[in-house]
């Protein structure tokens, strides 16, 4: 098994007619994943690879039973566009797009409130399950079927992680990368809870950073929940006060946020911390053998 | 993105908010005719620049008439301002502030920020005004009133009233307070703020209440909205040269103290090449995101920028070849050491996509560089090559 998509998962692909959004459908589709529906407002009718285009999310729902959506819709339209695949019914978001205003995904976390949809990002590479669905512009050929669960706020970091699980034969059940804004939908605390009931996920990598307070949580909710052994890995560990460390959440604001505080509550929680990102691959082999 | 004080009161001002008269002056000359027009009486001179503490190492002075104003404004103006947040070095005051003196009775905190862990907008305000509020948190938290706004509403008018009573002001100026909170959330929400500061905010002997000091950070997402204002709001003398420079060709480059530079594709997988440099042994001289086209281009303005940093003695070019293949990247690194003279030792690992292929490419290149086989391997390496 695995967590949020696997090979029946019917996905959609919002602004599938951009540059962006055509090249990773392709690799999508090329990588086995069932694309089912593309949206671009005002290209209803055309179709992209025989791959049929919508003008709404809703006509798309209706016609296909697509029940997740990726988006490629540029910043200005993106919070948008997950508002219209909510209230579309679709049960899954998963936005790529980097550089939406804070305000903008505020407004978006209120709406999605009332709904019953799980958006995954944005400012992220999406979700793969091996062998059954990518829906995210991770290089697929690097992951092995298998049953480490890992969440990460991080795109290449991320990718650096799986690289070190396949080299040892260990395989990945789900890979999820949540995303590097300060506003995102899911946080380790949502997925940790699906991992830890997901038969098929025998242990968890998270891939933290500096700014906020997400892992914290996270220490928390292992502490409090996980049976299955994590292994954590903050980045930032060498990141100065007060800059923003490329991604918009990664910031070290009032002295909060650090990655050493970050460490701690992970170490205290009874997580496996590694502080070398090469170390992230034999941490997983030690808790899965111990 | 970061405004200066003057920017900020006149962005609020236009927003019904209260804040003294005063000047912005760019020559301390014009300090004389500026409190000459504030009445001649007593002034506050206040260096301009991006970061705090700015009253405690001697850029903020209270004066009596023009004389003095002018006499400190000479002193200020062109001083290096040293404060914790400054660094050792400082920064040159090259703007002041001269402003009408205030009848002080008493000093508050108030601020706006987005809160991360409720995903929302939040109110602070406290009655220890002045001091930071991060000491507050920290050593007396129950002195933090917090007020949470929703997204879709906004603050509502009760909401601003709560904190205004439970600052304990005189209940003459609850409305006036109240009022002030509502423009301050207005200007906030309206110009994608990511931080608004009043410390302190003040009442005066006259029964007012004003914005004594404003500290306003943008949202850079939210440039596109603001193309009109923002672009002129930015001081960027107050920026690190090299980091303009990087910004221009999409480069994320932020100047560190070490002397190992290093060139990374993706934020997290920087952040942690920093981190694995430090632990080898070494220190990081920059962090830089290449972002996901690394092309010949790309890669020599971004070694251009690493090498222009004098402290760099040795390069690093972490890159994990997602959608972009290796063997690219790898030609365009031996495109951009014909384009730019790379004077120190380079350690380069590719991974991922072609990964085989770009080691060859690079080996048969003839250029001198050093091949990283993994993470730690190639931070080693490169660590190694300074001593």
């Amino acid at each position: 098994m695995s967590i949020l998509v696997n090979k029946d998962s019917k996905i959609l692909v919002q602004g599938i007619t951009g540059q962006e959004g055509m090249f990773h459908t392709r690799q999508c589709v090329a990588y086995g994943t069932q694309v089912v529906a593309g949206v671009t407002p005002g290209k209803g009718g055309q179709d992209m690879d025989g791959i049929p285009v919508f003008n709404t999310v809703e006509d798309a729902v209706l016609t296909t039973g697509a029940n997740v959506s990726l988006i490629f819709v540029p910043p200005p339209f993106a919070a948008d566009a997950i508002m219209e695949a909510a209230d579309a019914g679709v049960d899954l978001v998963v936005c790529i797009t980097e550089g939406i205003p804070t305000i903008d995904m505020v407004k978006v976390k209120a709406f999605l409130e009332d709904t019953d949809t799980r958006l995954i990002g944005p400012n992220c590479p999406g979700i793969i399950t091996p062998d059954e669905a990518k829906v995210g512009i991770m290089p697929g050929f690097i992951h092995l079927k298998g049953k480490v669960g890992l969440i990460s706020r991080s795109g290449t970091l991320t990718y650096e992680a799986v690289k070190q699980l396949t080299e040892r034969g260990l395989g990945q059940s789900t890979c999820i990368g949540i995303g590097g804004d300060p506003i995102i939908g899911s946080q380790f605390i949502d997925l940790l809870a699906l991992f830890q009931d997901d038969p098929d996920t025998e242990a968890v990598v998270m891939i933290g950073e500096i700014g906020g307070t997400a892992e914290e949580e996270a220490a928390e909710f292992v502490s409090n929940y996980m049976t299955k052994p994590v292994v954590g890995f903050i980045a930032g560990q060498t990141a100065p006060p007060g800059r923003r460390m490329g991604h918009a959440g990664a910031i070290i604001a009032g002295g909060k946020g650090t990655a050493a505080e970050k460490m701690a509550a992970l170490s205290a929680a009874g997580i496996e911390v590694v502080k070398s990102p090469a170390d992230i691959g034999e941490a997983v082999v030690k808790v899965l053998n111990p | 993105m970061k405004i200066h004080e003057y920017q900020a009161k006149a962005l609020l001002r236009d927003y019904g908010v209260e804040v003294p008269r005063g000047f912005a002056i760019f020559n301390a000359e014009e300090a004389k005719k500026a409190a000459e027009d504030l009445g001649g009486g007593t002034v506050v001179v206040k260096a301009q620049i991006h970061a705090g503490g700015r009253g405690k190492g001697g850029g903020v002075k209270v004066v009596n008439g023009p004389d003095e104003a002018d006499e400190t404004a000479r002193q200020i103006m062109g001083m290096q301002l040293v404060t914790h947040q400054t660094g050792p070095e400082g920064k040159e005051v090259k703007r002041l502030l001269v402003e009408e003196g205030m009848d002080i009775l008493k000093e508050y905190y108030f601020g706006i920020v987005i809160d991360r862990a409720t995903n929302c907008p939040v109110l602070m305000a406290s009655t220890e005004g002045g001091m930071e509020i991060e000491k507050v948190a920290a050593e007396t938290p129950e002195k933090i009133i917090k007020e949470y706004v929703h997204p879709a509403l906004g603050l509502r008018p009760f909401q601003a009233a709560k904190v205004a009573y439970k600052l304990g002001l005189d209940p003459k100026l609850v409305r006036q307070a109240s009022r002030m909170f509502m423009n301050l959330y207005k200007a906030f929400e309206a110009n994608d703020c990511s931080l608004m500061e009043i410390n302190p905010l003040v009442s005066t002997g006259d029964g007012r209440i004003l914005a004594l000091d404003a500290k306003i950070n943008f949202d850079d997402n939210a440039l596109y909205r603001h193309k009109d204002s923002w672009p002129e709001l930015r001081d960027l003398s107050e920026e690190e040269p090299l980091e303009i420079e990087a910004s221009k060709f999409g480069l994320n480059y932020i100047k560190l103290d070490g002397n190992v530079g290093c060139m990374v594709n993706g934020a997290g997988l920087a952040m942690a090449t920093m981190d694995i440099i430090k632990l080898s042994g070494g220190e990081p001289a920059n962090f830089l995101d290449v972002g996901g086209g690394a092309n010949a281009e790309g890669v020599a303005n971004a070694f251009r920028i690493i090498l222009s940093d004098p402290n760099v003695k040795a390069v690093l070019i972490n890159i994990f070849g997602g959608i972009v293949r290796c063997d690219r990247i790898a030609n365009g690194i031996i495109e951009a050491t014909k384009l730019v003279d790379v004077n120190v030792p380079l350690v380069v690992r590719l991974e991922g996509t072609n990964a085989e292929e770009a080691s060859k490419i690079l080996e048969d290149s003839g250029i001198d560089m050093i091949v990283g086989r993994g993470l730690a391997d190639a931070a080693q390496k490169v660590v190694a090559a300074i001593q």
